[in-house]
């Protein structure tokens, strides 16, 4: 629904601190956490060291005299196509001419911009207030440049299309003429951003900005860089988690041709206190540096090398400023006993549930129900496989060490790399590339401390690459995770209670203020974890992709059992969590949520689909955004069911560019799809049972859905998540459809070999 | 080091690397074409697609010595400034995400239009399925090779 907008003033005189920390209201009530204005003056500074013709206006905005507008894109692009959506938002507000807009990675610069970090569905919605800022603040520079000159009001100026003009005079200017006066002029104290209701660009749907340079091969990606005179480097780790180096016989390596050297070392020292982006089961490895890859590809192979099982130990984890004692046991473990640990625990028979929200009184609704159902829920392993492995380049030859590579979160590795080279911060540079991949993978950007570790030591330019093996062997995977779930039903077959407990290793995946906390009286969160030595990281919608599947594919037993539609009963118990809420903890909004419920019965013709198509619903809250899937099969063959559609809907407020919107989700949909199918890593005696794509299966095109549907519920709320939340309600529409086609119900990922067995 | 000569995108190189070095690492650690893209290394993944003598091969798997004279075409050389029909089709489509596999992609979809301009539903699949996409964009690369047909055809 539309409501009425008054234009908003955004403040810019917030602080004069490069960094603002503190968040201030405006009168229009918009919560602003950045400081454009400190960025903008940072900027300037800088402004003599431009080419002559290039005019900073801020951080974000630099305009030729052409009237090439550079819009300066802050977070790391790995395929979210902020590329494109933040450009979008900043031309928007400086009512730029599209064409004229190019993009650029912006370099990691903390005292010019703020959270360059690519995660948690975040990147837009936290630049948005800044990049409309930035956008805006050009806007009215230029203005007041073609006041001065004109010497008329600005308030008789208008813009449009990258041109200020003055109607009673019929003056106008482009951009680019302005461009060098408004550069001089002092940044404004205020600035006023557009009305949702008057959005042109913001809602369109625009192409990459960076399309022709993919589809014709450029050397866009950390794995392209080439520099005069780098090397060529390699690791090799542990073949196990739970083991480390004893030694290596690096001599016979470096006699191998082309190889300049090979050495034992260290990634992190081991007096070093991680931060919580500092995961890795490795670090101690071999460097094989050499002058081509495929020479030091060979001594990799050639290299002997023993290790051996350490002991358990506990370790001290910096979780942003608060100390937390991990404890790290020693073995090689197996899946086998992953599985029995989380059984075992469910079952009460190994300790570890605590409890974390609890409503009413489950155990008495429990004892008086009438029926309980009750089904529990496994979910493997799973490796991110981003399309490029991890690689970075390193330059540690002098006294200011450059990098440059893939990562999601330079400000998270800069501190770690400075402390391990034992360096101001100030003298590293780090240089974003496009990422081939990330998911949550490249959040930990160890290869980028490794890379400059080892250029440091052979004093060369050095790009770090891993082998595909090498990355999926390397840990930082998707947790296993177990779900049991109960749901009381009484005489009158109404819900009463609802038990949700949760395990995993070495993290759970329950979050017990979401659906359906908050609507069912009697209700019991637990959750307990269980330690092990093989690390784990995010990976798209972290937790979220496993409870989403557990969650919503037990609602659809419980909607069975009671004899509803699965829709008409998620309905009802977002009606009482809206009218009467149980709690007031509730991490959701029971109105959205319905919405995109109520949206996808519409969209998919839910009601009247025929017989032969097997359907099914689920619908997930994650990452401040809503999503809610059908899926439709057609399963004659049993054994081998054909997705012919899947409708999603997704409320993530207002969407910047709808092209680049709808890829994302339909990409989310057949990731979902080929996880919940394929996805499993597995491990025997520590050492991971899949190390390349031969035995890892992938999703692929003969697999893929045969029509994709996607729309966004109509609003006008600043924007939310979109890479992660259609992720994780995909697996259970699809096992959910699964159980309608084939009779079966999918407790265990990966689906594919239980549908195969008929 | 044994020398080949090579002929990659019509131009012929001088190369000086052992015998067994994959197609792929010659491209890019000698030549500088860094289109073609390193994703598994065993020929499972298909990011490394070039076309020899007009098909699609997995560069990983092949080594420079068994290349000889055959013509090879990487991304660098399928058209001068992407307008290909298959490039062409890949931007009206808005394919990529990270974008990493796409120039395999690229190459294996331009092959097979080559040899079949008009391919059905299974006629892609079975042609494109040796190339993954972690994004998972394979629901717009299978529209935009079927609007590159459509170009293929009417050229």
């Amino acid at each position: 629904m539309k409501t009425p907008h008054s234009t908003q003033t955004l403040p810019t005189s917030l602080g004069r601190r490069r960094f603002l920390q503190a968040t201030a209201a405006t009168g229009g009530g918009l919560m602003i956490n950045f400081s454009w204005l400190g960025a903008a003056l940072a900027a300037r500074s800088d402004a003599d060291s431009l080419p002559d013709k290039l005019f900073s206006l801020n951080a974000y905005i630099h305009i030729a005299s052409s009237g090439t507008i550079t819009a300066m894109v802050p977070n790391p692009e790995f395929g979210q196509n902020l590329m494109t959506s933040m450009p979008m938002i900043l031309a928007e507000e400086l009512d730029a001419d599209w064409q004229s807009v190019v993009a650029e990675q912006a370099p990691y610069d903390p005292a010019l911009y703020e959270r360059q970090f690519s995660g948690g569905s975040q990147s837009i919605r936290r630049a948005w207030s800044g990049l409309r800022m930035a956008g805006a603040a050009a806007r009215h520079m230029l203005m007041q440049a073609a006041a001065g000159s004109w010497n008329v009001p600005m308030a008789s100026l208008t813009t449009h299309q990258g041109i200020v003009k003055h109607a009673a005079s019929g003056k106008q200017a482009t951009y680019g003429e302005l461009a060098s006066l408004a550069a001089t002029l002092p940044v404004p104290e205020n600035v006023a951003v557009k009305s949702v209701d008057d959005f042109s660009l913001i809602g369109s749907a625009k192409k990459n900005l960076v399309g022709r340079e993919i589809v014709t091969g450029k050397p866009l990606f950390g794995m392209d860089t080439q520099v005069d005179g780098m090397l060529i480097a390699m690791i090799v780790h542990a073949p196990a988690f739970g083991q480390t180096l004893v030694s290596a016989d690096t001599d016979a390596i470096k006699a191998m041709p082309g190889i300049r050297d090979a050495f034992v070392f260290d990634a992190l020292e081991p007096d070093y206190t991680k931060n919580y982006f500092d995961v890795t089961a490795f670090p101690t490895m071999v460097a094989i540096v050499g002058d081509s890859t495929w020479q030091v590809m060979k001594a990799k192979k050639a290299l002997n090398a023993k290790w051996k099982t350490f002991d358990g130990y506990e370790e001290t984890i910096d979780r942003f400023g608060s100390p937390a004692v991990i404890k790290v046991p020693g073995g090689l473990e197996n899946t086998s006993d992953h599985k029995q640990a989380m059984a075992d625990v469910l079952s009460g028979k190994r300790e570890g549930l605590r409890e974390l929200r609890r409503d009413g009184d489950p155990e008495a609704a429990f004892a008086n129900a009438a029926r309980v159902v009750e089904s529990t829920y496994y979910a493997p392993y799973l490796a991110h496989n981003t399309m490029e492995p991890m690689n970075f380049f390193a330059d540690a030859t002098g006294e200011v060490v450059n990098v440059s590579g893939p990562l999601q979160g330079p400000i998270f590795i800069r501190q770690t790399l400075a402390e391990r080279l034992n360096i101001s911060p100030d003298n590293i540079n780090i240089d974003m590339k496009r990422m081939g991949g990330g998911f949550g993978r490249r959040a930990y950007s160890h290869y980028l401390v490794e890379a400059a570790v080892i250029s440091k030591k052979v004093n060369k330019p050095v790009k770090l690459i891993y082998t595909r093996e090498d990355d999926m062997t390397m840990g930082i995977y998707r947790p296993t995770y177990s779900v049991k779930l109960r749901a009381a039903l009484n005489e009158q077959n109404e819900l009463t209670a609802y038990q949700v407990s949760g395990v995993g290793v070495p993290e759970h995946c329950v979050h017990e203020h979401r659906f359906p906390a908050g609507a069912i009286d009697n209700y019991l969160a637990e959750g307990a974890e269980i330690d092990s030595n093989i690390t784990v990281g995010a990976f798209r919608a972290p937790r979220s992709n496993f409870m989403a599947m557990a969650e919503q594919a037990f609602l659809d037993e419980v909607a069975e059992a009671m004899g509803q539609d699965p829709i008409d009963l998620r309905l009802s118990l977002l009606k009482r969590a809206q009218q009467n809420p149980v709690g007031s903890n509730n991490d959701y909004d029971a109105a959205r949520y319905a919405g995109v419920l109520q949206q996808v019965r519409e969209t998919s013709g839910w009601d009247n689909l025929p017989a032969t198509s097997k359907k099914g619903v689920a619908a997930y809250y994650c990452h401040n955004s809503y999503a809610a899937h059908v899926v439709t099969l057609d399963a004659e063959d049993q054994r081998n069911p054909k997705i012919d559609n899947v409708f999603s809907v997704l409320d993530c407020g207002i969407v910047v560019n709808t092209e680049g919107a709808v890829n994302m989700v339909e990409g989310a949909v057949i990731d979902g799809i080929g996880n919940a199918m394929y996805g499993e890593m597995t491990f025997t005696d520590g050492k991971p049972d899949k190390q390349n794509f031969d035995r890892y299966r992938m999703i692929r095109m003969n697999e893929i859905p045969k029509n994709i549907s996607v729309s966004f519920v109509q609003s006008d709320t600043e924007p939310t998540g979109l890479g992660e939340p259609p992720f994780p309600p995909i697996f259970p529409a699809l096992a959910n459809a699964l159980y309608q086609g084939t009779g079966k119900r999918l407790y265990e990922q990966p689906f594919a070999p239980q549908i195969a067995k008929g | 080091m044994p020398r080949y000569t090579l002929s990659v995108n019509q131009i012929s190189h001088q190369v000086d690397v052992d015998a067994d070095t994959p197609l792929l690492w010659v491209l890019r650690d000698e030549l500088g074409l860094v289109g073609t893209k390193f994703g598994c290394g065993v020929a499972m993944c298909g990011a490394c697609t070039v076309h020899v003598n007009g098909s699609a091969m997995r560069s990983c798997q092949l080594p420079v010595s068994a290349v000889g004279e055959n013509a090879i075409t990487t991304i660098e050389g399928l058209s001068e400034n992407g307008e290909h029909p298959v490039q062409k089709a890949w931007l009206e489509h808005d394919v990529a995400q990270c974008g990493y596999c796409q120039s395999g992609q690229i190459m294996s979809a331009a092959a097979l239009l080559a040899q079949n301009p008009n391919p059905d539903d299974k006629a892609i699949e079975a042609s494109m399925s040796g190339n993954i996409c972690r994004c998972a964009t394979y629901y717009r690369i299978k529209a935009a090779i079927k609007s590159a047909s459509i170009d293929v055809v009417n050229v």
